[in-house]
Protein backbone atom coordinates (compact mmCIF):
# COMPACT_ATOMS: atom_id res chain seq x y z
CA UNK A 1 0.00 0.00 0.00
CA UNK A 2 1.23 3.42 -1.11
CA UNK A 3 1.00 5.88 2.47
CA UNK A 4 1.18 9.85 1.70
CA UNK A 5 4.99 9.86 2.60
CA UNK A 6 5.69 7.79 -0.47
CA UNK A 7 3.96 9.88 -2.99
CA UNK A 8 6.69 11.83 -5.04
CA UNK A 9 6.56 15.82 -4.51
CA UNK A 10 7.07 17.25 -7.89
CA UNK A 11 8.37 20.59 -7.99
CA UNK A 12 9.24 22.05 -11.16
CA UNK A 13 10.14 25.48 -9.82
CA UNK A 14 10.79 28.15 -11.92
CA UNK A 15 9.64 31.57 -10.12
CA UNK A 16 8.85 34.34 -12.87
CA UNK A 17 11.00 37.29 -10.83
CA UNK A 18 13.99 35.88 -8.89
CA UNK A 19 14.30 36.64 -5.26
CA UNK A 20 15.53 40.65 -4.92
CA UNK A 21 16.32 40.28 -1.07
CA UNK A 22 19.97 38.47 -1.76
CA UNK A 23 18.37 35.14 -2.65
CA UNK A 24 16.03 35.03 0.14
CA UNK A 25 12.76 34.17 -0.36
CA UNK A 26 10.23 36.51 1.34
CA UNK A 27 8.43 33.36 2.92
CA UNK A 28 9.94 29.93 4.00
CA UNK A 29 8.43 27.53 5.27
CA UNK A 30 9.84 24.38 6.34
CA UNK A 31 8.50 20.93 7.32
CA UNK A 32 5.57 22.69 9.10
CA UNK A 33 3.38 20.16 11.33
CA UNK A 34 0.05 21.68 13.15
CA UNK A 35 -2.17 19.19 15.01
CA UNK A 36 -5.43 19.96 16.97
CA UNK A 37 -6.34 17.62 19.76
CA UNK A 38 -5.30 14.33 17.71
CA UNK A 39 -6.39 15.94 14.13
CA UNK A 40 -3.16 16.35 12.27
CA UNK A 41 -3.70 19.20 10.02
CA UNK A 42 -0.56 19.78 8.50
CA UNK A 43 2.13 16.92 8.09
CA UNK A 44 5.64 18.55 7.70
CA UNK A 45 4.68 21.11 4.62
CA UNK A 46 7.76 23.20 3.26
CA UNK A 47 6.75 25.57 0.07
CA UNK A 48 8.91 28.91 -0.52
CA UNK A 49 7.58 32.11 -2.19
CA UNK A 50 9.93 34.73 -3.47
CA UNK A 51 9.15 38.38 -4.20
CA UNK A 52 7.59 39.32 -6.95
CA UNK A 53 5.90 35.43 -7.04
CA UNK A 54 2.36 34.03 -6.13
CA UNK A 55 1.66 30.72 -5.05
CA UNK A 56 -2.00 28.97 -5.19
CA UNK A 57 -2.76 26.71 -2.52
CA UNK A 58 -4.92 24.50 -3.39
CA UNK A 59 -6.67 21.00 -1.63
CA UNK A 60 -9.47 19.46 -0.49
CA UNK A 61 -11.97 21.37 2.66
CA UNK A 62 -10.07 20.75 6.03
CA UNK A 63 -6.20 19.76 4.39
CA UNK A 64 -4.91 23.08 6.68
CA UNK A 65 -4.65 25.27 3.63
CA UNK A 66 -6.19 28.20 5.64
CA UNK A 67 -4.20 27.03 9.15
CA UNK A 68 -1.26 27.07 6.95
CA UNK A 69 -1.66 30.97 6.49
CA UNK A 70 -3.00 31.22 10.03
CA UNK A 71 0.98 30.03 11.17
CA UNK A 72 2.94 32.08 8.66
CA UNK A 73 1.36 35.26 9.99
CA UNK A 74 1.81 33.98 13.16
CA UNK A 75 -2.17 33.56 14.27
CA UNK A 76 -1.31 30.27 15.38
CA UNK A 77 1.79 28.06 16.67
CA UNK A 78 3.47 25.34 14.81
CA UNK A 79 3.77 22.29 16.86
CA UNK A 80 6.83 21.87 14.68
CA UNK A 81 8.56 23.24 12.29
CA UNK A 82 9.87 26.95 10.79
CA UNK A 83 8.39 29.98 9.62
CA UNK A 84 10.72 32.11 7.92
CA UNK A 85 9.28 35.93 7.05
CA UNK A 86 12.65 37.53 4.99
CA UNK A 87 14.92 34.90 6.62
CA UNK A 88 13.53 35.56 9.86
CA UNK A 89 11.88 32.64 12.15
CA UNK A 90 9.12 33.82 13.52
CA UNK A 91 8.59 31.39 16.23
CA UNK A 92 9.45 32.76 19.67
CA UNK A 93 9.25 36.30 18.70
CA UNK A 94 7.74 38.78 21.63
CA UNK A 95 4.26 40.51 20.66
CA UNK A 96 6.38 43.82 19.69
CA UNK A 97 8.60 41.93 16.98
CA UNK A 98 6.04 39.73 15.40
CA UNK A 99 4.25 43.28 15.19
CA UNK A 100 6.88 44.32 12.89
CA UNK A 101 6.83 41.44 11.46
CA UNK A 102 3.12 41.46 10.68
CA UNK A 103 3.29 45.21 9.26
CA UNK A 104 5.28 44.00 5.99
CA UNK A 105 1.98 41.63 5.47
CA UNK A 106 -1.25 42.02 4.23
CA UNK A 107 -3.78 39.66 5.15
CA UNK A 108 -7.30 39.01 3.66
CA UNK A 109 -9.93 36.98 5.88
CA UNK A 110 -11.71 34.58 4.13
CA UNK A 111 -14.99 36.69 5.28
CA UNK A 112 -13.03 39.65 5.20
CA UNK A 113 -13.71 40.36 8.26
CA UNK A 114 -14.40 43.81 8.57
CA UNK A 115 -14.84 45.42 12.17
CA UNK A 116 -18.32 45.87 12.07
CA UNK A 117 -18.52 49.09 14.13
CA UNK A 118 -16.60 50.92 11.89
CA UNK A 119 -17.09 52.28 8.31
CA UNK A 120 -15.34 51.73 5.15
CA UNK A 121 -13.32 54.32 5.57
CA UNK A 122 -12.51 53.62 9.15
CA UNK A 123 -12.06 49.86 8.51
CA UNK A 124 -8.81 51.16 5.55
CA UNK A 125 -7.65 53.63 8.89
CA UNK A 126 -7.44 51.34 11.16
CA UNK A 127 -3.46 50.00 10.34
CA UNK A 128 -2.72 53.66 9.32
CA UNK A 129 -4.20 55.48 12.99
CA UNK A 130 -2.26 52.68 14.88
CA UNK A 131 1.44 52.19 12.87
CA UNK A 132 1.36 55.67 10.82
CA UNK A 133 0.75 58.37 13.62
CA UNK A 134 2.92 60.88 11.78
CA UNK A 135 0.55 61.16 9.15
CA UNK A 136 -1.84 64.24 9.06
CA UNK A 137 -5.39 63.49 9.13
CA UNK A 138 -5.99 64.89 5.62
CA UNK A 139 -2.94 62.29 4.80
CA UNK A 140 -4.11 59.92 6.33
CA UNK A 141 -7.86 60.62 4.55
CA UNK A 142 -5.72 60.75 1.09
CA UNK A 143 -4.29 57.97 1.69
CA UNK A 144 -7.66 56.04 2.44
CA UNK A 145 -9.31 57.23 -0.56
CA UNK A 146 -6.06 56.13 -3.00
CA UNK A 147 -6.94 52.20 -1.53
CA UNK A 148 -10.21 52.38 -1.64
CA UNK A 149 -9.56 53.54 -5.25
CA UNK A 150 -7.21 51.02 -6.39
CA UNK A 151 -9.55 48.78 -5.45
CA UNK A 152 -13.03 50.20 -7.49
CA UNK A 153 -14.44 51.49 -3.62
CA UNK A 154 -14.15 55.05 -3.92
CA UNK A 155 -17.88 55.60 -3.65
CA UNK A 156 -18.57 54.01 -0.11
CA UNK A 157 -16.20 55.27 2.75
CA UNK A 158 -19.36 56.41 4.81
CA UNK A 159 -20.84 52.98 4.39
CA UNK A 160 -20.98 50.11 7.09
CA UNK A 161 -19.67 46.89 6.05
CA UNK A 162 -23.56 45.51 6.65
CA UNK A 163 -24.45 47.77 3.63
CA UNK A 164 -22.31 46.37 1.34
CA UNK A 165 -22.27 42.92 -0.37
CA UNK A 166 -19.70 40.44 -0.37
CA UNK A 167 -17.74 40.83 -2.96
CA UNK A 168 -17.22 44.32 -1.92
CA UNK A 169 -15.99 43.77 1.69
CA UNK A 170 -14.02 41.76 -0.08
CA UNK A 171 -12.52 44.47 -1.59
CA UNK A 172 -12.53 47.02 1.01
CA UNK A 173 -10.78 44.01 2.96
CA UNK A 174 -8.17 44.02 0.34
CA UNK A 175 -7.32 47.48 0.81
CA UNK A 176 -6.97 47.24 4.41
CA UNK A 177 -4.38 44.71 3.89
CA UNK A 178 -2.64 46.84 1.46
CA UNK A 179 -2.82 49.72 3.82
CA UNK A 180 0.56 49.91 4.71
CA UNK A 181 2.33 48.72 1.57
CA UNK A 182 3.09 45.16 2.91
CA UNK A 183 5.44 43.07 0.77
CA UNK A 184 3.62 39.54 1.80
CA UNK A 185 0.34 39.43 0.79
CA UNK A 186 -1.63 36.14 2.29
CA UNK A 187 -5.39 35.96 0.78
CA UNK A 188 -7.87 33.61 2.14
CA UNK A 189 -10.04 32.20 -0.22
CA UNK A 190 -10.87 35.44 -1.86
CA UNK A 191 -13.20 34.26 -4.41
CA UNK A 192 -15.14 32.20 -1.92
CA UNK A 193 -18.79 32.94 -2.12
CA UNK A 194 -19.04 35.39 -5.14
CA UNK A 195 -20.47 35.10 -8.28
CA UNK A 196 -18.38 34.47 -11.33
CA UNK A 197 -18.20 37.59 -12.33
CA UNK A 198 -17.08 39.23 -9.03
CA UNK A 199 -15.00 36.14 -8.81
CA UNK A 200 -13.47 37.37 -11.96
CA UNK A 201 -13.18 40.95 -11.03
CA UNK A 202 -11.30 39.98 -7.74
CA UNK A 203 -9.49 37.85 -9.65
CA UNK A 204 -7.91 40.60 -11.89
CA UNK A 205 -7.44 42.85 -8.85
CA UNK A 206 -5.32 40.74 -7.51
CA UNK A 207 -3.17 40.95 -10.71
CA UNK A 208 -3.32 44.44 -10.99
CA UNK A 209 -1.75 44.83 -7.41
CA UNK A 210 0.55 42.08 -8.00
CA UNK A 211 1.95 43.72 -10.96
CA UNK A 212 1.86 46.96 -9.25
CA UNK A 213 3.29 46.09 -5.91
CA UNK A 214 5.51 42.77 -6.50
CA UNK A 215 4.95 41.33 -3.23
CA UNK A 216 5.12 37.61 -2.96
CA UNK A 217 1.29 36.23 -2.44
CA UNK A 218 0.15 33.07 -1.19
CA UNK A 219 -3.67 32.69 -2.23
CA UNK A 220 -5.43 29.82 -0.30
CA UNK A 221 -8.33 28.54 -2.71
CA UNK A 222 -10.89 25.86 -4.18
CA UNK A 223 -11.30 27.46 -7.37
CA UNK A 224 -8.56 26.15 -9.72
CA UNK A 225 -9.76 28.53 -12.49
CA UNK A 226 -9.00 31.64 -10.26
CA UNK A 227 -5.69 29.53 -8.89
CA UNK A 228 -4.85 29.54 -12.55
CA UNK A 229 -5.27 32.87 -13.52
CA UNK A 230 -3.54 34.79 -10.40
CA UNK A 231 -1.06 32.37 -9.97
CA UNK A 232 2.34 31.60 -11.13
CA UNK A 233 2.81 28.22 -9.05
CA UNK A 234 0.16 25.63 -7.54
CA UNK A 235 0.52 23.27 -4.55
CA UNK A 236 -1.85 20.44 -3.94
CA UNK A 237 -2.23 19.89 -0.34
CA UNK A 238 -3.73 16.59 0.74
CA UNK A 239 -3.41 14.92 4.49
CA UNK A 240 -1.45 17.86 5.28
CA UNK A 241 1.30 17.67 3.07
CA UNK A 242 2.07 18.91 -0.18
CA UNK A 243 1.55 16.40 -3.15
CA UNK A 244 2.65 18.40 -6.05
CA UNK A 245 4.20 21.77 -6.70
CA UNK A 246 4.07 23.60 -9.58
CA UNK A 247 2.90 24.81 -12.82
CA UNK A 248 -0.83 24.55 -13.81
CA UNK A 249 0.57 22.76 -17.07
CA UNK A 250 3.09 20.77 -14.69
CA UNK A 251 0.07 19.62 -12.36
CA UNK A 252 -2.06 18.28 -15.85
CA UNK A 253 0.92 16.40 -16.79
CA UNK A 254 0.85 14.70 -13.46
CA UNK A 255 0.07 10.97 -13.16
CA UNK A 256 -0.28 11.12 -9.44
CA UNK A 257 -4.05 9.37 -9.25
CA UNK A 258 -5.39 12.23 -6.68
CA UNK A 259 -4.23 14.81 -8.86
CA UNK A 260 -5.90 13.90 -11.83
CA UNK A 261 -8.93 13.55 -9.69
CA UNK A 262 -8.59 16.82 -8.08
CA UNK A 263 -8.38 18.74 -11.38
CA UNK A 264 -11.21 16.11 -13.31
CA UNK A 265 -13.29 17.58 -10.44
CA UNK A 266 -12.39 20.80 -10.45
CA UNK B 1 -4.11 3.50 -3.66
CA UNK B 2 -3.24 5.87 -1.66
CA UNK B 3 -3.36 4.85 2.06
CA UNK B 4 -4.90 8.30 3.67
CA UNK B 5 -4.94 6.89 7.62
CA UNK B 6 -2.46 9.19 8.75
CA UNK B 7 -0.96 8.46 11.67
CA UNK B 8 1.77 10.71 14.21
CA UNK B 9 5.27 10.67 12.59
CA UNK B 10 7.38 8.98 15.30
CA UNK B 11 9.50 12.04 17.21
CA UNK B 12 7.07 15.05 16.49
CA UNK B 13 5.31 14.13 19.67
CA UNK B 14 6.88 16.77 22.54
CA UNK B 15 7.49 14.95 25.71
CA UNK B 16 5.01 17.44 26.99
CA UNK B 17 2.06 16.74 25.07
CA UNK B 18 3.00 12.85 27.03
CA UNK B 19 2.33 14.75 30.44
CA UNK B 20 -0.40 16.53 29.93
CA UNK B 21 -2.08 13.35 28.25
CA UNK B 22 -1.26 11.72 31.76
CA UNK B 23 -2.60 14.49 33.82
CA UNK B 24 -5.48 14.58 31.49
CA UNK B 25 -6.49 11.09 32.87
CA UNK B 26 -9.80 9.21 32.14
CA UNK B 27 -10.82 9.58 35.93
CA UNK B 28 -14.27 11.22 35.89
CA UNK B 29 -13.45 12.85 38.92
CA UNK B 30 -9.94 14.19 38.02
CA UNK B 31 -11.30 15.71 34.40
CA UNK B 32 -13.30 18.53 35.59
CA UNK B 33 -10.23 19.94 38.35
CA UNK B 34 -8.17 19.61 35.41
CA UNK B 35 -10.31 21.92 33.02
CA UNK B 36 -10.64 24.51 36.31
CA UNK B 37 -7.20 24.42 36.69
CA UNK B 38 -6.43 24.84 33.18
CA UNK B 39 -8.91 27.85 32.93
CA UNK B 40 -7.44 28.98 35.92
CA UNK B 41 -3.98 29.07 34.66
CA UNK B 42 -5.37 30.50 31.07
CA UNK B 43 -6.73 33.65 32.76
CA UNK B 44 -3.53 34.49 34.81
CA UNK B 45 -1.73 34.21 31.34
CA UNK B 46 -4.71 37.22 30.15
CA UNK B 47 -4.55 38.41 32.99
CA UNK B 48 -0.59 39.21 32.61
CA UNK B 49 -1.08 39.93 29.64
CA UNK B 50 -3.83 42.53 29.59
CA UNK B 51 -1.45 44.04 32.49
CA UNK B 52 1.87 44.70 30.39
CA UNK B 53 -0.28 45.60 27.46
CA UNK B 54 -1.96 48.20 30.04
CA UNK B 55 0.92 49.75 31.35
CA UNK B 56 3.33 50.01 28.30
CA UNK B 57 3.09 52.57 25.68
CA UNK B 58 0.86 53.22 23.27
CA UNK B 59 -2.23 53.72 25.13
CA UNK B 60 -5.66 53.66 23.67
CA UNK B 61 -7.09 56.25 25.23
CA UNK B 62 -9.43 57.28 22.61
CA UNK B 63 -10.88 53.94 23.45
CA UNK B 64 -11.21 54.31 27.26
CA UNK B 65 -12.92 57.05 26.95
CA UNK B 66 -15.52 55.32 24.95
CA UNK B 67 -15.71 52.38 27.41
CA UNK B 68 -15.94 54.62 30.23
CA UNK B 69 -19.13 56.42 28.36
CA UNK B 70 -20.05 53.01 27.84
CA UNK B 71 -19.93 51.10 31.02
CA UNK B 72 -20.20 54.08 33.22
CA UNK B 73 -23.08 56.56 31.44
CA UNK B 74 -25.27 53.44 30.73
CA UNK B 75 -25.24 51.44 33.63
CA UNK B 76 -26.00 54.66 35.49
CA UNK B 77 -29.98 54.43 35.04
CA UNK B 78 -29.69 50.70 35.63
CA UNK B 79 -27.71 50.95 39.00
CA UNK B 80 -29.28 54.09 40.27
CA UNK B 81 -32.66 52.05 39.97
CA UNK B 82 -31.42 49.06 42.16
CA UNK B 83 -30.47 51.43 44.10
CA UNK B 84 -32.99 52.79 44.78
CA UNK B 85 -35.43 49.99 45.23
CA UNK B 86 -33.20 48.66 47.91
CA UNK B 87 -33.16 51.78 50.00
CA UNK B 88 -36.68 51.41 49.61
CA UNK B 89 -36.85 47.46 50.65
CA UNK B 90 -34.14 48.13 53.24
CA UNK B 91 -36.75 50.90 54.80
CA UNK B 92 -39.51 48.78 55.07
CA UNK B 93 -38.26 45.87 56.32
CA UNK B 94 -35.80 47.27 58.69
CA UNK B 95 -38.68 49.80 60.12
CA UNK B 96 -40.55 46.49 60.80
CA UNK B 97 -37.89 44.37 62.76
CA UNK B 98 -36.80 47.54 64.56
CA UNK B 99 -40.13 48.77 65.85
CA UNK B 100 -41.08 44.91 67.55
CA UNK B 101 -37.65 45.42 69.36
CA UNK B 102 -38.01 49.23 69.88
CA UNK B 103 -35.57 50.45 68.24
CA UNK B 104 -37.27 52.79 66.03
CA UNK B 105 -35.07 55.76 66.48
CA UNK B 106 -31.81 53.91 65.03
CA UNK B 107 -33.93 53.55 61.66
CA UNK B 108 -31.81 56.37 59.80
CA UNK B 109 -28.40 54.68 61.02
CA UNK B 110 -29.20 51.40 60.02
CA UNK B 111 -30.48 52.08 56.72
CA UNK B 112 -27.54 54.16 55.60
CA UNK B 113 -24.99 51.67 57.16
CA UNK B 114 -26.69 49.19 55.18
CA UNK B 115 -26.43 50.45 52.33
CA UNK B 116 -22.72 52.28 51.99
CA UNK B 117 -21.42 49.32 53.56
CA UNK B 118 -23.02 46.01 51.55
CA UNK B 119 -25.99 46.72 49.96
CA UNK B 120 -24.90 49.44 48.08
CA UNK B 121 -21.82 48.07 46.79
CA UNK B 122 -22.71 44.39 45.83
CA UNK B 123 -25.64 45.52 44.01
CA UNK B 124 -23.59 47.95 41.57
CA UNK B 125 -21.11 44.64 41.18
CA UNK B 126 -24.23 42.57 40.50
CA UNK B 127 -25.84 44.79 38.19
CA UNK B 128 -22.92 45.42 36.32
CA UNK B 129 -21.74 42.12 35.64
CA UNK B 130 -24.81 41.49 34.32
CA UNK B 131 -25.22 44.23 32.41
CA UNK B 132 -21.72 44.82 31.49
CA UNK B 133 -20.15 41.08 31.75
CA UNK B 134 -23.06 40.04 29.26
CA UNK B 135 -22.10 43.18 26.91
CA UNK B 136 -18.16 42.80 27.03
CA UNK B 137 -19.00 39.34 26.76
CA UNK B 138 -21.03 38.77 23.81
CA UNK B 139 -19.19 42.21 22.04
CA UNK B 140 -15.58 40.08 21.98
CA UNK B 141 -17.13 37.13 21.47
CA UNK B 142 -18.64 38.11 18.47
CA UNK B 143 -15.79 39.72 17.24
CA UNK B 144 -14.06 36.74 17.81
CA UNK B 145 -16.14 34.07 15.72
CA UNK B 146 -15.95 36.38 12.84
CA UNK B 147 -12.08 36.82 13.23
CA UNK B 148 -11.87 40.43 13.59
CA UNK B 149 -10.28 39.41 16.76
CA UNK B 150 -7.27 37.69 14.33
CA UNK B 151 -7.74 40.77 11.97
CA UNK B 152 -6.82 43.06 15.07
CA UNK B 153 -4.08 41.26 15.55
CA UNK B 154 -3.04 40.17 11.71
CA UNK B 155 -3.03 44.54 11.49
CA UNK B 156 0.06 44.15 14.14
CA UNK B 157 -2.13 45.54 17.05
CA UNK B 158 -2.48 43.78 20.49
CA UNK B 159 -6.17 42.81 21.02
CA UNK B 160 -5.16 42.81 24.96
CA UNK B 161 -3.73 46.34 24.39
CA UNK B 162 -6.78 47.62 22.10
CA UNK B 163 -9.84 45.76 23.09
CA UNK B 164 -9.13 44.34 26.72
CA UNK B 165 -7.33 46.46 28.65
CA UNK B 166 -9.70 49.63 27.90
CA UNK B 167 -12.53 48.01 29.12
CA UNK B 168 -11.00 46.54 31.87
CA UNK B 169 -9.60 49.96 33.00
CA UNK B 170 -13.19 51.50 32.38
CA UNK B 171 -14.87 48.74 34.38
CA UNK B 172 -12.40 49.33 37.88
CA UNK B 173 -12.74 53.46 37.16
CA UNK B 174 -16.20 53.65 37.12
CA UNK B 175 -17.49 50.70 39.53
CA UNK B 176 -16.67 53.03 42.86
CA UNK B 177 -18.28 55.85 40.54
CA UNK B 178 -21.62 54.09 40.39
CA UNK B 179 -21.49 52.82 43.86
CA UNK B 180 -21.07 56.24 45.19
CA UNK B 181 -24.38 57.19 42.59
CA UNK B 182 -26.10 54.40 43.93
CA UNK B 183 -25.84 54.64 47.51
CA UNK B 184 -27.00 58.32 47.25
CA UNK B 185 -30.26 56.36 45.70
CA UNK B 186 -30.36 54.21 48.37
CA UNK B 187 -30.20 56.61 51.26
CA UNK B 188 -32.02 59.15 49.25
CA UNK B 189 -35.53 56.61 48.14
CA UNK B 190 -34.89 55.22 52.30
CA UNK B 191 -35.80 58.54 53.20
CA UNK B 192 -38.42 58.98 51.04
CA UNK B 193 -40.08 55.44 52.31
CA UNK B 194 -39.42 56.44 55.70
CA UNK B 195 -40.93 59.82 55.41
CA UNK B 196 -44.22 58.38 53.74
CA UNK B 197 -45.14 56.40 57.13
CA UNK B 198 -43.36 59.00 59.29
CA UNK B 199 -42.47 62.65 58.87
CA UNK B 200 -39.18 63.50 58.81
CA UNK B 201 -36.94 66.06 57.20
CA UNK B 202 -34.22 65.07 54.85
CA UNK B 203 -31.70 66.87 56.98
CA UNK B 204 -32.85 65.29 60.04
CA UNK B 205 -32.76 62.06 58.26
CA UNK B 206 -28.63 62.25 57.63
CA UNK B 207 -27.72 63.89 60.80
CA UNK B 208 -29.00 60.88 62.19
CA UNK B 209 -27.82 58.29 59.96
CA UNK B 210 -24.70 59.29 59.58
CA UNK B 211 -23.68 60.18 63.24
CA UNK B 212 -21.06 58.35 64.23
CA UNK B 213 -19.87 57.33 61.02
CA UNK B 214 -15.97 58.12 59.55
CA UNK B 215 -14.39 57.34 56.23
CA UNK B 216 -13.42 54.61 57.16
CA UNK B 217 -17.07 53.64 56.96
CA UNK B 218 -17.43 55.16 53.70
CA UNK B 219 -14.01 54.09 51.63
CA UNK B 220 -12.98 50.93 51.79
CA UNK B 221 -16.49 49.28 51.26
CA UNK B 222 -16.57 52.10 48.12
CA UNK B 223 -13.20 51.36 46.82
CA UNK B 224 -13.26 47.69 46.97
CA UNK B 225 -15.59 47.93 44.09
CA UNK B 226 -12.79 48.82 42.16
CA UNK B 227 -11.91 45.14 42.74
CA UNK B 228 -15.46 44.04 41.29
CA UNK B 229 -14.59 46.03 38.26
CA UNK B 230 -11.17 44.14 37.75
CA UNK B 231 -13.10 40.90 38.17
CA UNK B 232 -16.43 42.10 36.11
CA UNK B 233 -14.23 42.96 32.72
CA UNK B 234 -11.18 40.33 32.77
CA UNK B 235 -13.68 37.50 33.28
CA UNK B 236 -16.10 38.96 30.66
CA UNK B 237 -12.94 39.87 28.33
CA UNK B 238 -11.01 36.36 28.62
CA UNK B 239 -14.49 34.42 27.90
CA UNK B 240 -14.99 36.99 24.84
CA UNK B 241 -12.02 36.49 23.68
CA UNK B 242 -11.31 32.84 23.70
CA UNK B 243 -14.72 31.91 22.37
CA UNK B 244 -15.53 29.17 19.38
CA UNK B 245 -18.09 28.12 17.58
CA UNK B 246 -20.85 30.24 15.92
CA UNK B 247 -23.58 32.08 17.50
CA UNK B 248 -23.64 29.41 20.28
CA UNK B 249 -20.62 29.91 21.06
CA UNK B 250 -21.09 33.61 21.00
CA UNK B 251 -24.75 32.98 23.64
CA UNK B 252 -21.94 30.76 25.84
CA UNK B 253 -19.72 33.34 26.00
CA UNK B 254 -22.30 35.66 27.33
CA UNK B 255 -23.84 33.70 29.75
CA UNK B 256 -20.71 32.87 30.92
CA UNK B 257 -19.43 35.74 31.79
CA UNK B 258 -21.99 37.08 33.97
CA UNK B 259 -22.30 33.59 36.08
CA UNK B 260 -18.44 33.75 36.60
CA UNK B 261 -18.34 37.20 36.89
CA UNK B 262 -21.19 37.89 39.30
CA UNK B 263 -20.20 33.87 41.29
CA UNK B 264 -16.13 35.72 42.04
CA UNK B 265 -17.82 39.40 42.69
CA UNK B 266 -19.58 37.17 45.73
CA UNK B 267 -16.25 34.98 46.71
CA UNK B 268 -14.43 38.35 46.40
CA UNK B 269 -16.52 40.11 48.86
CA UNK B 270 -16.33 37.55 51.82
CA UNK B 271 -12.92 37.80 51.40
CA UNK B 272 -12.78 41.77 51.30
CA UNK B 273 -15.12 42.42 53.60
CA UNK B 274 -13.08 40.39 56.27
CA UNK B 275 -9.89 42.14 55.08
CA UNK B 276 -11.89 45.73 55.51
CA UNK B 277 -12.86 44.63 59.27
CA UNK B 278 -8.81 43.24 59.90
CA UNK B 279 -7.45 47.03 58.17
CA UNK B 280 -9.93 49.47 58.81
CA UNK B 281 -11.32 48.14 62.24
Amino acid sequence: METIDQIPVQTGLKPKEAAKDGGVPAIAVEDLHKSFGSQKVLNGISLTVNRGETLAVLGRSGTGKSVLLRLIIGLEKPDSGSVLIHAQDIAGLGLDQLGAIRMKMGFLFQHAALYDSLTVEQNVAFPLVHHKKEMSKSERGDRVKQLLAEVGMEGHLEKMPSDISGGMQKRVGLARALALAPDILLLDEPTAGLDPISSGEIDDLVLKLQAEHHMASIVVTHDLHSAKTIADRLALLDGGNVVIEGSFEELQRSDIKFVQEFLGHS
Amino acid sequence: MIDRNFTAVAGTESPLSETRRSLISPNPFSAPINKFLEWFGDLGIFFWRVAHAAVTPPFEFRELFRQLDEIGSMSLPLVALAGAATGVVLSMEARYSLTRFGAKSLLPAAIVFSVIHETGPIITGLVVSGRVGAGIGAELASMKVTEQIDAVEASAVSPYRLLAAPRILACILVLPLLTLAGDACGVLMGWVAQALVEPLSLHQFINAGFNGADFNDFLPPTFKTAVFGLIIGLIACFQGMRTQGGAAGVGRAATSSVVLSSLFVILADVVLVKLILIFFP
